[in-house]
């Protein structure tokens, strides 16, 4: 609950007058994603709490190590929340790593992810210096959307210090039904109630059942739950479905402690692959062992498989495929990015970090 | 970057015509007259050349021949952005999008759409009515403006606290590069791994690539939208009631504000049925399924009543509803029948300011003798202050623009922003240097270089190079501590 950034930015000056490179760490929660890590640990989990919370705003501000927990019991007792449903994971979850992962849960097709509630940023670049971007009102579109930048680039622009988000009022109430069916009936269905104007909040399928959540007005959730005939599941159990995968905690997703803490010598989990496509389209030799979420457009698989293969599946699916967790962390884990991006993307880098000293080839080897 | 040295206006109209139909080049002054400035007509500048391809392949030789000359490039839609981003330079080309009106496909079962820059954003809504969908974000403009100058500018519009602005509605964009190479931002699904480079184009006003196609996301239109009018005597209560539908949980489809000139002009014009003798007005849309509009629209007329409302109108009809709203969507050239001249702004706020912000604004008036009239997207904070003048009289519209200055500086003074969803291009170039430090524009001017390194992409737009800044700081803080704006 401090400010630590002028010690932060000291450390970062001394690494790049020493030429060290940093691994930023918050709750070292997501150890496990992107590659595999280098350089001198740069514990920022220190530096947190919130900074401002106007409910009536729906504007948050927060330090970047402040846990995700810490912030939601806020929202909570003004009934407010985040809608992109972060991870917790068994809450050490900071928000800095949130925005840094782009960590969004089942609600992201109809309320966003964490990209699209960040407002503004300050950070450390590699220089050293403070940088304010954004701000704490809903829209602002002076200079460059440095803040929503920073989401998924995994650390590689700079040390996040503080985060301002939008948030929102939790819905009054919300019932899940269920329907079973395959994998390819339940893409077409998903992708049929998304069209409909009802108050639609998740779509999952796995294991030859389709899980629907309907979150809104009472009297909205009640005529729906009416209208649409599925199983209607118990507000216990579903709530608990909802936790464990917006959470990744279904064993599906089970991560060793060894590979969660980012160890890849030794790491002989499953290799674990999320796919982000089109909403619609079909990939008939993997869909049935998928979990399928966002309404078709992201989906989750387990097993031994040729990354490239996948990326060819995932492309031609309109989309982009990434190994999420387990396997080789030393090799690319991204999506293959084609070569006049990797040119953009490595020069953006440099215009934030000219000696290369944050999180060097967590993103990608050339990077 | 100095180009005509190179090539003459005649050799590069000659280049142009070898790969662009000679009547898709333009060089006669006659001709070039329209393009000398966008929506914000007081910042003119007649372009050397205006340029009107018809397909990917000319805009990228186009793109080419004026990298390989260092010649500045500006793009531009339907021309009807209000921060002269489109201005041209008298050094340069426009190259204009408008021949780019295809929509390319509605998708209904993936609720999307892919458009070519030229479409206009009501044109998209009107496509996917069919499949009961529409597009989200709607600028006031949206009759005439395109997407592309959406994704440029980042457009917002009356819906989007509900609906999110351009970034939040667009799934990728194909762009070309400044030396004409062809990328895709972004793809089918929702998210993409590395940089989101698709973020940074979204609002980066034509200075990072030139866009020539956009996928978005399409909306099922709700079942049903009903607006609430409420009148207050003071300006308080009015922003207090929106703070109060805010803390009930309720997130509005709109939420807009007038004040007392704003709704006398408006009802002037519109004949809307508003209270003419009201300090603030308040229309408070809510859209969703039949049984949550009505529950909604219970809580909301309850509010406005406990918030102390002088007046309450519910629309019982559409036809009563488009009413109501004609006179806000009015507002505008309904001012501009009280005045010669009105100077439209674009600042946000965080809500609980307002009425600071309203009264310092008064007081702003005053001293510069100037009436200002305010149109409010209230439930997101973003203000639009009309300041009326007369061009034609001398040094009036200076008086102006330094007051419009004001108002920006004392938006971010209250921990807002000098632009909402206008834009910055030329007009707000300045104030950038009051809502950032010099590092944090070294750090824009870093990102437009690793993008576009010899600059020719919409120079002296949207950032600041730190010469210009330290001007600005030089010249004017005598100036600008004149009136001592208020820290709120």
């Amino acid at each position: 609950m401090a400010d630590l950034s002028a010690d932060i930015q000291q450390q970062v000056l001394a690494a790049r007058n020493d030429k060290q490179v940093l691994n930023i760490v918050g709750g070292a929660s997501k150890s496990f994603m992107g590659r595999e890590a280098v350089g001198e640990r740069l514990d920022v989990s220190g530096h947190s709490g919130i900074v401002n919370y106007q409910p009536v705003e729906l504007v948050l501000t927060a330090r970047a190590g402040t846990q995700l927990t810490e912030i939601e019991a806020a929202l909570a007792q003004n009934n407010q929340m985040l809608a992109f449903e972060p991870p917790r994971f068994s809450g050490v979850a900071t928000i800095g790593g949130t925005l840094a992962c782009n960590q969004s849960g089942p609600g992201r097709p109809w309320t966003g992810s964490v990209r699209d509630h960040v407002l503004g940023v300050r950070l450390i670049n590699g220089l050293g210096e403070h940088l304010r971007f954004g701000g704490q009102v809903m829209k602002n579109v002076a200079g460059y959307d440095v803040s929503r930048l920073q989401a998924g680039a995994m650390g590689s622009l700079g040390v996040i210090t503080e985060i301002s988000l939008k948030v929102l009022p939790k819905p009054a109430a919300r019932c899940t039904i269920v329907w079973d069916m395959g994998a390819q009936d339940a893409i077409n269905f998903m992708n049929q109630l998304a069209a409909r104007p009802k108050p639609l909040s998740a779509a999952c399928w796995l294991q030859g059942r389709l899980y629907v959540r309907l979150s809104g007005a009472f009297s909205a959730v009640e005529a729906t739950v009416k209208e649409w005939k599925g199983i209607e599941l118990e507000h216990r159990h579903a709530d608990e479905f909802w936790r464990q995968l917006g959470q990744q905690e279904l064993s599906f997703f089970e991560i060793s402690s060894s590979v969660r803490q980012g160890s890849s010598i030794g790491n002989v989990d499953m290799p674990l692959w999320r796919f982000s496509v089109n909403s619609a389209a079909s990939i008939p030799s993997l869909d049935e062992h998928c979990i399928i979420d966002w309404g078709g457009s992201q989906r989750w698989l387990r097993g031994e498989q040729d990354k490239l293969h996948m990326e060819s599946l995932a492309a031609s699916a309109g989309g982009q495929v990434c190994l999420y967790a387990g396997g080789d962390r030393r090799s690319e884990v991204m999506h293959t990015t084609p070569a006049v991006l990797q040119i953009i993307q490595k020069r953006i880098k440099a215009s934030f970090d000219p000696d290369g000293i944050f999180n060097p080839g967590r993103l990608y080897n050339w990077m | 970057m100095s180009t005509t040295n190179k090539l003459s206006k005649d050799e590069l109209c000659q280049l142009f015509c070898e790969f662009i139909a000679p009547q898709n080049v333009i060089a006669d002054e006659e001709t070039l007259k329209p393009y000398e400035c966008d929506g914000l007509s007081m910042y003119c500048e007649m372009p050397l050349i205006v340029v009107l391809p018809e397909t990917v392949e000319q805009v990228q030789e186009v793109l080419r021949v004026c990298h390989r000359f260092g010649i500045p490039l500006v793009a531009r839609g339907a021309g009807t952005g209000l921060c002269a981003g489109a201005m041209p330079n008298a050094e340069g080309v426009v190259l204009s999008l408008a021949k780019f009106k295809n929509i390319l496909e509605v998708n209904p079962q993936t609720r999307t759409a892919r458009l070519q820059p030229g479409v206009r954003n009501l044109a998209i809504s009107e496509a996917a009515a069919e499949f009961g969908l529409y597009y989200g974000p709607d600028p006031s403009s949206q009759i005439a403006c395109t997407i592309g100058g959406n994704v440029a500018e980042n457009s917002g519009g009356v819906h989007c606290l509900k609906y999110g602005l351009t970034v939040h509605n667009v799934l990728s964009v194909e762009m070309l590069t400044v030396e004409g190479e062809r990328v895709t931002l972004g793809n089918d699904g929702l998210d993409s791994c590395g940089l989101d480079l698709l973020a940074l184009i979204n609002g980066s006003e034509g200075l990072l690539g030139v866009v020539t196609e956009i996928q978005v996301k399409l909306l099922p239109i709700p079942e049903k939208a009903r607006v609430v009018m409420a009148g207050f005597d003071n300006v308080q209560q009015a922003g207090d009631s929106v703070g109060g539908i805010i803390a009930s949980g309720i997130i509005p489809a709109g939420l807009e504000m007038m004040d007392s000139y704003a709704i006398s002009a408006a009802e002037d014009f519109a004949k809307a049925g508003y209270p003419k003798d009201a300090k603030a007005l308040l229309l408070c849309e809510v859209d969703g399924t039949a049984e949550e509009v009505q529950e909604h629209i219970e809580q909301v007329e309850k509010l406005f009543h406990s918030f102390g409302a002088t007046s309450v109108r519910t629309s019982q009809t559409e036809a009563e509803r488009a009413l109501l709203w004609k006179g806000r969507k009015s507002a505008f050239p309904a001012v501009g029948r009280i005045s010669p001249d009105y100077y439209c702004m674009d600042g946000t706020i965080p809500r609980g300011q307002l009425a600071h912000v309203l009264t310092e604004m008064q007081r702003l008036s005053d001293y510069y003798q100037l009436r200002v009239a305010n149109v409010f997207h209230a439930g997101d904070g973003n203000l639009h202050p009309l300041i009326l003048f007369d061009a034609n009289v001398p040094g009036e519209f200076d008086k102006t623009e330094e007051f419009g200055g004001k108002i920006l500086e004392l938006c971010v003074a209250v921990g807002g922003c000098i632009t909402g969803e206008h834009g910055v291009g030329i007009e707000k170039i300045r104030q950038m240097s009051v809502q950032f430090t010099e590092l944090e524009l070294l750090q824009f001017n870093a990102i437009k270089d690793a993008f576009d390194p010899v600059g020719t992409l919409n120079p002296g737009k949207g950032v600041p190079t730190l010469r210009r800044c330290q001007e600005y700081r030089s010249i004017e803080p005598k100036a600008r501590n004149k009136e001592g704006v208020a820290h709120g």
